[in-house]
């Protein structure tokens, strides 16, 4: 870990890409202890003033400090962003497996059904289901886990093709080993690696979906504050003050540019003759 | 050939049906009767009962199937709960503006990346090529959302050069143009980043194969090999990648009609949730996914026309 550490920092981008993504995540982490102000606690006198001291980006136009809620903010934007690629790596890995090892009657019906959620814009899928079931962090979670699986599963059948294949599979096969072993024991640690890389470089579309979704109102509720729901109130106000834009989305454009730039660095490096590292 | 064709297409009818099917069933599956979510707060016991009646929501779900792909493919997506207009009428009416958004951001992205990509495999490993790689991949993670969001901030309150809301006058191309730059410059910002990262692989590619080689032993000038010879070539993955890329064009104009409240497919469809208009929102969607669906079995038709490996594949 130190050894990928040490290389990640030898590359200019993935250096900036490590210290943006830890910025993001140490101030979301301790939103409430960095957090001078309570992100919902309304202060009417204060409404729409620019940067200041008192209030380092301003507040917006129920007099909440925009800083406190872009640090919240992170919360958010890190919760749907883990719980969403979570969820997708492991239903993807479970049906692309299913896929790669089962009879080719399912293989087929689990492609087209990964073909089939492919071919829906995600933000349409989203709205869909918005419209369906009321908008929350919980559907914007769902919807995006969902549009992400074929990504993992593709992957996870290819590569499961590929060593379900291989000679010393077959021969443990022989051996009697169990189709549960073969798939834990050589299957899974052959595919975690491009999966990871997978998984880090998504990152930063989940969390600008989340905030598009947020942006729209069709995601996180008032009043939590989400990055897209800041940007959202900017929208509203835009012909009287930019600050509550900006707040918005220097932390949204940092946070997409730190995970890109971590993500291609990780590629870069995790190429398989460079996993001794890990 | 013909087979690949005519299996490729009928995976995409297969795909459209699919999504038929799972949009029907999102419909049933939900908690709660599909005519009162329909008809919201606004609907009185007579009414429900009598769009369950019209919609032929108490038959079996098998036979309500049928008569949902019945429909769709006589081109019936339902009545508008409000206007009750067809659907049909309202999205069609609709989707020329977003059309318009898509190919003016594409065209223009093409126009300033794919030139972009070309100086940057020519240069490579400069300090421009360099930048331009920064600059590509910073265009190309920026949210289409927060773009529109400041280039309506910057260009179109504070600096006033371009007209802030709607689509413009019918009628008066000029008007219309004026209204199309902000928007389709908010789209095809990333696509920008995206083409010339694109082209300058493709191009770093294509210039190291053996019939560049073979043109430049000829004493042809470089511009006659990298143009004539070079960039036909490496342009082409630019094709496949901009068919596959409809959906996620399809997602940033929806942003971006929002943003310039423009109309189109993402307005309509933001609206129609509002106003718990539930045809209107399915009919959008079903357009958009047959839209992405189409542009990408052309794509796939283009490359296996183009390369003859793939059609070995399918």
């Amino acid at each position: 870990m130190k050894a990928l550490i040490k290389r990640i920092s030898s590359d200019p981008l993935g250096l900036l890409g490590l210290c943006l993504v830890t910025l993001m995540v140490v101030s979301a982490l301790g939103a409430s202890i960095f957090a001078p102000y309570d992100p919902i606690q309304l202060n009417i006198m204060d409404r729409l003033q620019g940067p200041s001291a008192n209030h380092l980006l301003g507040t917006d136009q129920l007099g909440r400090d925009l800083f406190s809620r872009v640090l919240f903010g992170g919360q958010v934007a890190l919760k749907v962003a883990f719980l969403t690629i979570g969820s997708a790596l492991i239903i993807g890995v479970v049906l692309g497996m299913i896929a790669g090892y089962g009879p080719t009657w399912l293989d087929n019906s689990i492609m087209l059904l990964f073909d089939t959620i492919r071919s829906v814009p995600t933000i349409m899928l989203a709205l869909a289901a918005v419209a369906m079931v009321g908008p929350s962090i919980t559907t914007v979670i769902f919807v995006i886990a969902v549009s992400s699986i074929p990504n993992y599963g593709r992957v996870v059948r290819t590569q499961t093709l590929t060593i379900k294949s291989k000679d010393f599979v077959k021969a443990e096969m022989l051996m009697g080993a169990s189709l549960l072993r073969i798939l834990s024991i050589h299957v899974l640690p052959n595919i975690l690696g491009p999966l990871l890389i997978l998984a880090s470089m998504d990152i930063p579309t989940v969390i600008a979906l989340e905030a598009g979704l947020s942006f729209l109102g069709m995601g996180v509720k008032p009043p939590t504050p989400s990055w897209g729901s800041i940007l959202n109130d900017g929208f509203a106000l835009i012909r009287n003050t930019p600050w509550p834009i900006i707040a918005g989305s220097i932390p949204l454009v940092l946070a997409t540019l730190g995970f890109t730039f971590l993500g291609e660095s990780l590629r870069d490096l995790l190429d398989p003759k460079l996993r001794k590292l890990l | 050939m013909l087979l690949y064709f005519v299996k490729r297409i009928f995976l995409g009818i297969l795909i459209i049906s699919v999504a038929v099917t799972l949009m029907f069933c999102m419909i049933h599956l939900v908690p709660g009767d599909p005519a009162r979510i329909m008809l919201g707060p606004r609907g009185t016991t007579e009414m429900i009962a009598d769009i369950t009646m019209r919609m032929g929501l108490d038959q079996p779900l098998v036979i309500q199937l049928m008569k949902f792909f019945g429909n769709i493919l006589q081109g019936d997506l339902g009545m508008d709960v409000i206007s009750s207009r067809p659907v049909t009428a309202i999205v069609f009416g609709q989707l020329p503006y977003t059309l318009w958004l898509i190919f003016s951001a594409i065209f223009g992205a093409m126009l300033i990346g794919i030139p972009l990509g070309c100086y940057s495999a020519l240069h490579r490993n400069t300090l421009a090529d360099r930048v331009t790689g920064v600059i590509s991949v910073a265009c190309i993670t920026a949210p289409s959302f927060v773009v529109a969001l400041y280039s309506l901030l910057i260009f179109a309150v504070t600096l006033k050069w371009f007209p802030a809301i709607g689509a413009g006058d019918k009628g008066d191309l000029f008007d219309q143009a004026t209204h199309l730059v902000l928007p389709a410059f908010a789209i095809g910002i990333s696509w920008v980043g995206y083409l010339s990262r694109l082209v300058r692989a493709s191009m770093l590619e294509v210039l190291g194969e053996n019939h560049i080689r073979t043109a430049r032993a000829y004493g042809l000038t470089e511009s006659t090999v990298v143009y004539r010879y070079a960039l036909k070539i490496a342009i082409l993955p630019t094709v496949t990648v901009i068919g596959v890329g409809m959906g996620f064009l399809i997602s940033a104009a929806v942003f971006t009609e929002i943003v310039f409240a423009r109309p189109g497919l993402g307005k309509l469809i933001i609206e129609s949730i509002t106003s718990r208009n539930y045809p209107v929102v399915m009919g959008s969607v079903l357009v958009s996914t047959v839209l992405f669906v189409i542009s990408t079995t052309i794509s796939d038709l283009v490359n296996a026309w183009l390369d003859p490996r793939i059609r070995a594949n399918l």
